[in-house]
């Protein structure tokens, strides 16, 4: 039991200043993969049932790959910034942060293998 | 973290079901959420007979009639019976609504009521609002000017005041809050619809000059971006306003700050 005023349990900290970015963001990426991600069905749904040699040669032209690229890329930081919120959503205290750096690290990591990858069979 | 079950000690059990009244043929049953702090008892349902034949059209006037006539501890709030006061927020039949203008022949089948969801509860179906007030409170519900007051009013075009419409009306009677899933898990740090709805009703205002330090007190990603909007808020707000679009318009202002 505390014994805090109505007022300040309410005010608590005050405003963080932020999180008009975050929105931003979150507007910008979605708007980027309404465009990428129709036309990564597209270059990859071409690329299934290939042979090994094929499906390279396919990568190694620079249309499929960059947008493969750009996908993964724009991809997981829009999902990077989601899950954020979702963490937000249902968790708290030292929980939510922890899983906050867990989820961003996740994310980074996911993105890199999956641009490493393509880089390796474009070049 | 989310409460995906409810604590032991708030565990429904099943009530008394009170005599159907004598004489009666025209009843319907009506079950009602019961809890009193004194007693030490989990909360419970209680079961109703009431005779619509000699009851008023509103859910109010059920619960009217049964405190009247059948029960006398039934607690319950409620004042101006029209739907202006606010007070008798309850939830009914799964939807959050005032008790005044919600008719029981909107309902199909047993009615059953509880208090509004995921507040503390004082009594029976009254939730305790202590906090919904404060934070009611907290986004300044007045005119802020810095300009030296006019000799005669604030003037105020008719198209600015337009701008107010679907905003004054909301009665605070936190149907919406109440509805809202981030409102139940962030209750604490997070405005809710409602006091949200209030915030926008003054940023809009022509005449508030305080437009600057508003959208600055709302900027967090808790007070203002817990709004998903899911909509409960819209759907269920008994006056029919729309605390969703107005968060949209404040985070549109925002981004106007920003971008």
């Amino acid at each position: 039991m505390r014994y805090l005023t109505d007022r300040k349990r309410a005010t608590g900290l005050g405003s963080a200043h932020s999180g008009a970015e975050h929105h931003w963001h979150m507007i910008v990426t979605s708007v980027l993969l309404t465009g990428l991600v129709p036309m990564f069905v597209f270059t990859f749904g071409l690329g299934l049932g290939m042979e090994y040699d094929q499906a390279a040669a396919y990568y190694s032209r620079p249309f499929p790959a960059i947008i493969g690229i750009l996908t993964l890329l724009v991809g997981f930081v829009h999902f990077r910034s989601g899950v954020q919120s979702a963490i937000e959503d249902y968790t708290h205290g030292f929980l939510r942060k922890a899983l906050i750096i867990a989820a961003i690290g996740l994310c980074y990591t996911l993105a890199a293998i999956g641009i490493f990858a393509i880089v390796r069979i474009a070049l | 973290m989310a409460q995906l079950t409810l604590p032991k000690n708030s565990r429904m059990t099943t009530g008394k079901t009170w005599p159907k009244p004598e004489g009666a043929t025209n009843l319907r049953k009506v079950q009602i959420y019961r809890w009193n702090p004194d007693d030490g008892q989990n909360p419970r349902l209680d079961t109703y007979w009431v005779d619509m034949d000699s009851c008023g059209p509103m859910v109010l006037d059920a619960l009217i009639k049964i405190k009247n006539e059948i029960d006398p501890t039934l607690t319950f709030r409620r004042s101006c019976r029209e739907g202006i006061c606010g007070s008798c927020a309850m939830n009914i039949d799964g939807i959050n609504t005032l008790a005044c203008i919600y008719g029981l022949d909107e309902i199909d089948g047993d009615i059953r009521i509880y208090p509004l969801p995921h507040m503390p509860v004082v009594k029976d179906l009254i939730p305790d609002l202590t906090h919904f007030y404060a934070q009611h409170a907290s986004i300044m519900p007045w005119l802020e000017t810095r300009t030296n007051r006019p000799a005669k009013e604030w003037k105020q075009s008719i198209e600015d005041r337009k701008k107010l419409d679907g905003l004054y009306e909301c009665v605070m009677c936190a149907s919406c809050s109440t509805a809202c899933p981030s409102y139940w898990w962030n209750g604490d740090r997070y405005l809710g619809p409602a006091a949200l709805l209030h915030a926008y009703r003054w940023i809009i205002d022509s005449r508030d000059e305080a437009t600057g330090e508003r959208l600055d007190q709302l900027e967090d990603p808790f007070k203002l971006y817990r709004c998903h909007t899911i909509m409960n808020c819209a759907k269920t707000c008994p006056k029919g306003l729309n605390p969703a679009a107005a968060i949209a318009h404040i985070k549109k202002m925002m981004l106007d700050r920003v971008v």
